[in-house]
C-alpha cells in the first residue's frame, strides 16, 4: 500500500495512517450521503 | 505564467515513504466538488421564475460552463502539466468558487449576465482545470493500475452531482421555509443566491484541502514490486513520451477523439431524455404505465450506474487492456441499443437493465480514456493531451441532444410519444457507436518519430526539455 524508492527498499511510511483515514472520511462521507439519497430516489422506480 | 512558490511542483515532491493512497482522496476532493455541474436541474426552474426568463436562457448557464470546460481543459492542459497538481487544483478552486460567488451576486442583483459570467465562464474555467488537474498525477502514482486510479477520480465527478442534488435541496429548504423540495415546488431566487454563496465557500475549502495534501512522486519513484518492463510487454503500451503538441498530430489522437465522441454522444442520447423516455416507452392510449415518481427513480438509477461504470470498467481495463474494453463499450453497446430499439418496450425491467448497462459504458468511457492516453503517449504531458481530447466531450454534448431532440421533435409532441418514435434516434446511435468501434479498431501504437528524447518524464517550470524532431 505504501510507496517505495526506486532502489527497492521499503522505507517506513511517513504518512500517518490516521491522516489517510481522515482524508478518505472527508470525501467518503459526502459520497455515502449522496449514494444514500440517490438509492432512496431510485427505489421509487420499483415502488412508485 | 509562473505560480507562487508554495504552489510549485518542486515544493510537493513526495518524500520517501509517502503513502500514495493519500492521492485519490485529494483527487476526489476536486472531482466531487466540480461534479456539481450535473446537479443544476435542482434550481433551474427557480432561476427561470426569478429572472422571468425562458428555460433556454437559463440553460445557457450550464451550456456555457460545459463549453468553457472543454476550452479551458484544452488551453490550460500544458500549464497544468508544467506547474503540477497543487497549482492546478488551487486555481480550479478559486475559479469554481468565484463562479458561484459572482453567480450569487447576479441572482441577488437580478442580473442574469453576471450568472453567465460567474457560473458559466469563471466556473467553467474551474471545471476544465479541475477535471484534468489530478489525472496525470494519479497515473504517475499508480503506473501499475492507472485505470483504477483515474476511475476513482472520475467516479467522483459522477458522484458530485449525487451529493450536490440533495444538499442543494436541503440548503434551499433552510433558506426558504416554504420550499420543501417536493416535486412541483419552486424555491425563491433569494434562496438560490444564498445556496450559490454557501456552495462557493464549501467547495473552496474542500478543493483547497485536496490541493494541500496532493504530492507528486519523485522522478525515480515506483511502487514496490512494480517493473515497468511488464507494462511495455502489453500491446499498444509505450514507455516512451509524446508531447501534447505532437500528440494532436498523430492519427491515434484523432481516432481516440472519435471513440470518445461516439461513446459520449450515444450515452447522452439516453441521459438527456431519461425520464420522459421511460414513460414514453410504456405509453398506451395516451397514458404511461410508468408514474412520474418512478421515472425520477429511473434517472437516479442511471446516475448510480454512470458512477459505478466509471470505477468498475476503468479498473477492469487494467486487466483486459484499453482497446478491448472500448470494444466492449462500443460493440456490446451496439447490441444493447438494438435491444432497446426492438425489444426494449416489452417489459420495464428489461428496458431499465439495457439502459443501465449502456450508461455504465458511458461512464466507463470517460474514466478509461486517461489510461488509454497514457498507454499511447506516455506520462509526460498526459494531462495536457487529456485536456485537448475533452473537446470531444463538448462536441458530443452538442451533437447528442441535437440528434435525439431533432428526431423526437419530428415524431410528435412531448407527452404523446411512444416507443416506436424513438427507433430512428436509437438506430442513429447504433451507427454512431459503429463508427466509434471501427475507430478504436484502427488504433495502433504511435510512431516513434513523435517520441520525446529521454529524461522528459517530469516536466518542470524551469526546464524546457529538448524537443523531438517533430514540430
Amino acid at each position: 500500500m505504501s510507496s517505495t524508492s526506486s532502489t527497492g527498499e521499503q522505507p517506513a511510511s511517513s504518512t500517518p495512517g490516521g491522516f489517510i483515514a481522515f482524508a478518505w472520511a472527508l470525501v467518503g462521507i459526502p459520497l455515502v450521503y449522496g449514494l444514500y439519497n440517490t438509492v432512496k430516489a431510485a427505489s421509487a422506480l420499483f415502488t412508485g | 505564467m509562473a505560480v507562487p512558490s508554495f504552489l510549485a511542483r518542486e515544493r510537493i515532491i513526495a518524500k520517501p515513504g509517502f503513502n500514495r493512497w493519500l492521492i485519490p482522496p485529494a483527487a476526489l476532493a476536486v472531482h466531487l466538488s466540480i461534479g456539481q455541474a450535473y446537479a443544476t436541474s435542482v434550481y433551474k426552474v427557480a432561476l427561470v421564475e426569478h429572472f422571468d426568463a425562458s428555460l433556454t436562457a437559463i440553460g445557457i448557464i450550464f451550456s456555457l460552463a460545459i463549453v468553457m470546460l472543454g476550452v479551458s481543459a484544452a488551453l490550460f492542459g500544458t500549464w497544468v502539466d508544467k506547474n503540477g497538481p497543487r497549482a492546478a487544483m488551487a486555481t480550479a478552486a478559486v475559479f469554481w468558487s468565484a463562479g458561484f460567488l459572482v453567480g450569487s451576486l447576479g441572482i441577488f442583483t437580478n442580473q442574469l449576465w453576471l450568472v453567465y459570467l460567474g457560473y458559466g465562464v469563471l466556473g467553467g474555467i474551474g471545471l476544465g482545470i479541475g477535471y484534468i488537474s489530478p489525472v496525470s498525477t494519479l497515473i504517475k502514482w499508480f503506473p501499475d493500475r492507472p485505470g483504477l486510479a483515474t476511475g476513482m477520480a472520475i467516479m467522483g465527478f459522477g458522484g458530485g452531482a449525487m451529493v450536490a442534488s440533495p444538499l442543494s435541496r436541503q440548503l434551499m429548504n433552510w433558506y426558504d421555509e416554504d420550499y420543501t423540495g417536493a416535486a412541483g415546488e419552486v424555491a425563491s431566487g433569494n434562496s438560490v443566491a444564498l445556496l450559490f454563496l454557501t456552495l462557493g465557500l464549501i467547495y473552496l475549502v474542500f478543493m483547497l484541502f485536496g490541493a494541500l495534501i496532493v504530492r507528486v512522486p519523485a522522478a525515480d519513484w515506483r511502487p514496490h514490486g512494480f517493473d515497468p518492463a511488464t507494462v511495455k510487454q502489453k500491446a499498444l503500451v509505450t514507455t516512451e513520451n509524446v508531447s501534447a503538441s505532437n500528440a494532436i498530430k498523430t492519427p491515434q489522437f484523432w481516432l481516440l477523439w472519435t471513440v470518445l465522441f461516439c461513446n459520449v454522444t450515444a450515452g447522452i442520447g439516453i441521459l438527456e431524455q431519461a425520464a420522459p423516455m421511460i414513460q414514453d416507452f410504456f405509453r398506451e392510449g395516451g397514458t404511461s404505465a410508468v408514474a412520474a415518481a418512478a421515472a425520477a427513480g429511473f434517472v437516479g438509477l442511471l446516475s448510480l450506474f454512470n458512477m459505478a461504470g466509471r470505477f468498475v470498467w476503468s479498473s477492469t481495463s487494467d486487466y483486459i487492456g484499453r482497446k478491448p474494453i472500448y470494444m466492449v463499450y462500443l460493440g456490446v453497446g451496439i447490441v444493447l441499443y438494438i435491444g432497446l430499439a426492438t425489444i426494449g418496450a416489452s417489459t420495464v425491467w428489461l428496458f431499465v437493465a439495457l439502459a443501465a448497462v449502456i450508461i455504465s459504458f458511458y461512464g466507463g468511457g470517460f474514466a478509461t480514456v486517461p489510461a488509454y492516453l497514457r498507454d499511447l503517449f506516455g506520462t509526460y504531458q498526459v494531462g495536457a493531451i487529456h485536456g485537448r481530447l475533452l473537446t470531444a466531450w463538448a462536441a458530443a454534448g452538442i451533437a447528442g441532444p441535437l440528434i435525439i431532440n431533432g428526431i423526437l421533435d419530428a415524431q410528435g409532441e412531448p407527452g404523446n410519444l411512444v416507443a416506436s418514435d424513438y427507433r430512428p434516434a436509437l438506430f442513429i446511435m447504433v451507427g454512431i457507436l459503429g463508427v466509434g468501434f471501427v475507430a478504436n479498431l484502427l488504433i495502433k501504437p504511435v510512431s516513434e518519430k513523435y517520441f520525446e528524447p529521454k529524461n522528459t518524464d517530469i516536466p518542470t517550470a524551469a526546464a524546457e526539455p529538448e524537443r523531438s524532431t517533430i514540430r
